[in-house]
């Protein structure tokens, strides 16, 4: 299996997916959560808007963003119609871009949820250290700079984890956006394993790579799950 | 303090901005997809992806639903309404069943501790990461010497399996806040295991039971990979036809037909999102960390 080209393009595949999916999605959810933590009047509606992709199936997803990236009718179209003729956007078949795609597709379906286990974690924050602190005059970036992020350490923590676990199962994203194409561009291990042990009957090379999914999923979670149990006995 | 007052005026004009902004992005794909869903081919290649249909047309509704009637074999051409049938059949069962096993389960695990209970339940928990693809050579061999394999029942009996990890999860970190001396006063009065379970335990657990089942439809009715290797063409569930729908090679690509059985396959976790939004919510954060 290391001798493939193809498991090679699979994993640099996950690494690229993986750090743009999870920094974005970081990014985006705690920017949201912190706008909405500004006592906005509209809270419960915008809430429902950004979450309800994750009630959908990647299946659905990948069906409507393909749709949308479709390089004939989609954004590409969209922006060509307002007079920018040169304009194109062909990532979704254009091998070296194309796992991009799944990370577009990803962040929309999952940086809703973000927002939301951040901004769980910013209404745990104690409201007097806070009030504290603008009394000693920190301005209001500040006390987010100084004070409220370091304090969502463990909600951090916990969405590193929950985004890596979603970038590595990812499959039926990738299936549905792209079938891992053009041609294998966009494999991802959870692609490679399924094409070698159902499609290609190579059942020994897809079981193998199943088994480093297993491998590195325990050398990232039982350590988190360790540390988790311990503090809860402690607490 | 007038100059303060615009400065805060004009960051609250910023901040609805960049919120409003955000929706919209969120939005934009489901507007699309129903959009795109009544308008006809003619409209679809005349341009304008984001320009609302002339007539509300319906055809690609009714071909997504139940055929275009021009062929008989795939999903291209019965229709997505016998798969959605089978997503049901299959989704009833592996949600009752995950769940009742995982109330007992979580029942178990705070209330009757045994020697390595909590080894077992780290080990619950690290089910909830293993990867599908880790699992899905061993359970194809197992369901074979079953002899279920390719079947609906094989493949609900995957959904429970996997879904034990979860149910268990959300079951046992509410029980933990049970006190236990209800159960030790229960004990001393003689009741035994299965008495203070439905006695006692059953009717408290309500709105956790709502917050499993809710999690379990969602995560069955959307799966796809155990969909496309456990079933045959028979018991194919909602989101394989769906990707095959979309997927298939032969004839004209009918982009239109596609996004109504998107919508179609979307509508029923949706729906539930939309009613029972909160306690999905609840699901989703304690089934992906802890408590």
């Amino acid at each position: 299996m290391f001798s493939l080209d193809r498991w090679d393009v699979a994993y640099t595949n996950l690494i690229k997916f993986s750090v743009c999916f999870i920094i974005l999605c970081v990014l985006i959810g705690l920017f949201l959560a912190i706008l909405l933590d500004q006592k906005i009047r509209v809270e419960g509606a915008l809430r429902a808007m950004y979450l309800y992709p994750m009630a959908l199936s990647f299946i659905v997803t990948g069906t409507v963003w393909k749709w949308i990236l479709n390089p004939e009718f989609g954004v590409e179209r969209i922006v060509q119609n307002l007079g920018f003729e040169s304009f194109t956007f062909d990532w979704l078949v254009n091998p070296e871009m194309s796992i991009y795609t799944v990370v577009i597709a990803g962040i929309w379906q999952s940086s809703g949820f973000v927002m939301a286990l951040f901004l769980a974690g910013l209404r745990g924050i104690d409201n007097q250290i806070i009030h504290a602190a603008s009394i000693d005059g920190a301005s209001l970036p500040t006390i987010y700079w100084r004070i409220i992020i370091p304090g969502l350490r463990p909600v951090f923590f916990s969405v590193l984890i929950i985004l890596l676990h979603i970038a590595i199962k990812s499959f039926d994203l990738i299936i549905a956006l792209n079938n891992a194409g053009p041609g294998y561009s966009s494999d991802v291990p959870a692609t490679f394993m399924y094409t070698y042990s159902f499609s290609r009957g190579q059942i020994a090379i897809g079981s193998a790579s199943a088994t480093i999914m297993l491998m590195v999923i325990i050398a990232i979670v039982v350590p988190y799950l360790y540390s988790e149990l311990r503090s809860e006995k402690h607490a | 303090m007038r100059k303060y007052f615009d400065n805060r005026r004009l960051g609250r004009i910023f901040i609805y901005t960049i919120l409003a902004l955000f929706a919209a992005y969120s939005l934009f794909p489901l507007y699309i997809m129903v959009i795109t869903s009544f308008k006809t081919m003619a409209e679809i290649r005349g341009g304008g992806i984001l320009l609302p249909p002339g007539t509300l047309n319906l055809e690609s509704w009714t071909i997504a639903w139940s055929g275009s009637g021009e062929c008989t074999q795939g999903v291209a051409c019965t229709g997505m309404k016998g798969y959605f049938a089978n997503t049901l059949l299959m989704v009833i069962p592996a949600v009752g069943i995950s769940t009742l096993l995982g109330a007992l389960n979580g029942y178990v695990l705070t209330k009757w501790r045994f020697r390595g209970s909590n080894l077992l339940f780290g080990m619950l928990l690290l089910g909830c990461f293993i990867p599908f693809q880790v699992i899905l050579l061993p359970m194809a061999q197992v369901l074979g010497q079953l002899g279920l394999s390719g079947s609906l029942v094989g493949l609900t009996f995957v959904h429970v399996v996997y879904g034990l990890a979860f149910t268990s999860l959300f079951f046992r970190n509410y029980y933990i806040t049970v006190p236990s001396e209800l159960i030790q006063a229960a004990r001393i009065d003689g009741a035994g295991f299965w008495r203070i379970f439905l006695r006692i335990i059953l009717p408290i657990s309500a709105p956790v039971f709502v917050v499993s089942v809710i999690w379990q439809f969602t995560q069955i009715w959307n799966d796809f990979l155990f969909g496309v290797v456990y079933s045959d063409s028979q018991s194919q569930p909602i989101m394989v036809a769906l990707n095959n729908l979309v997927n298939t090679s032969t004839g004209v690509k009918r982009y239109n037909v596609d996004m109504a059985g998107a919508l179609i396959a979307g509508l029923p976790t949706l729906i539930v999102y939309v009613i029972a939004g909160k306690f999905f919510v609840r699901g989703l954060t304690s089934g992906a960390v802890k408590g």
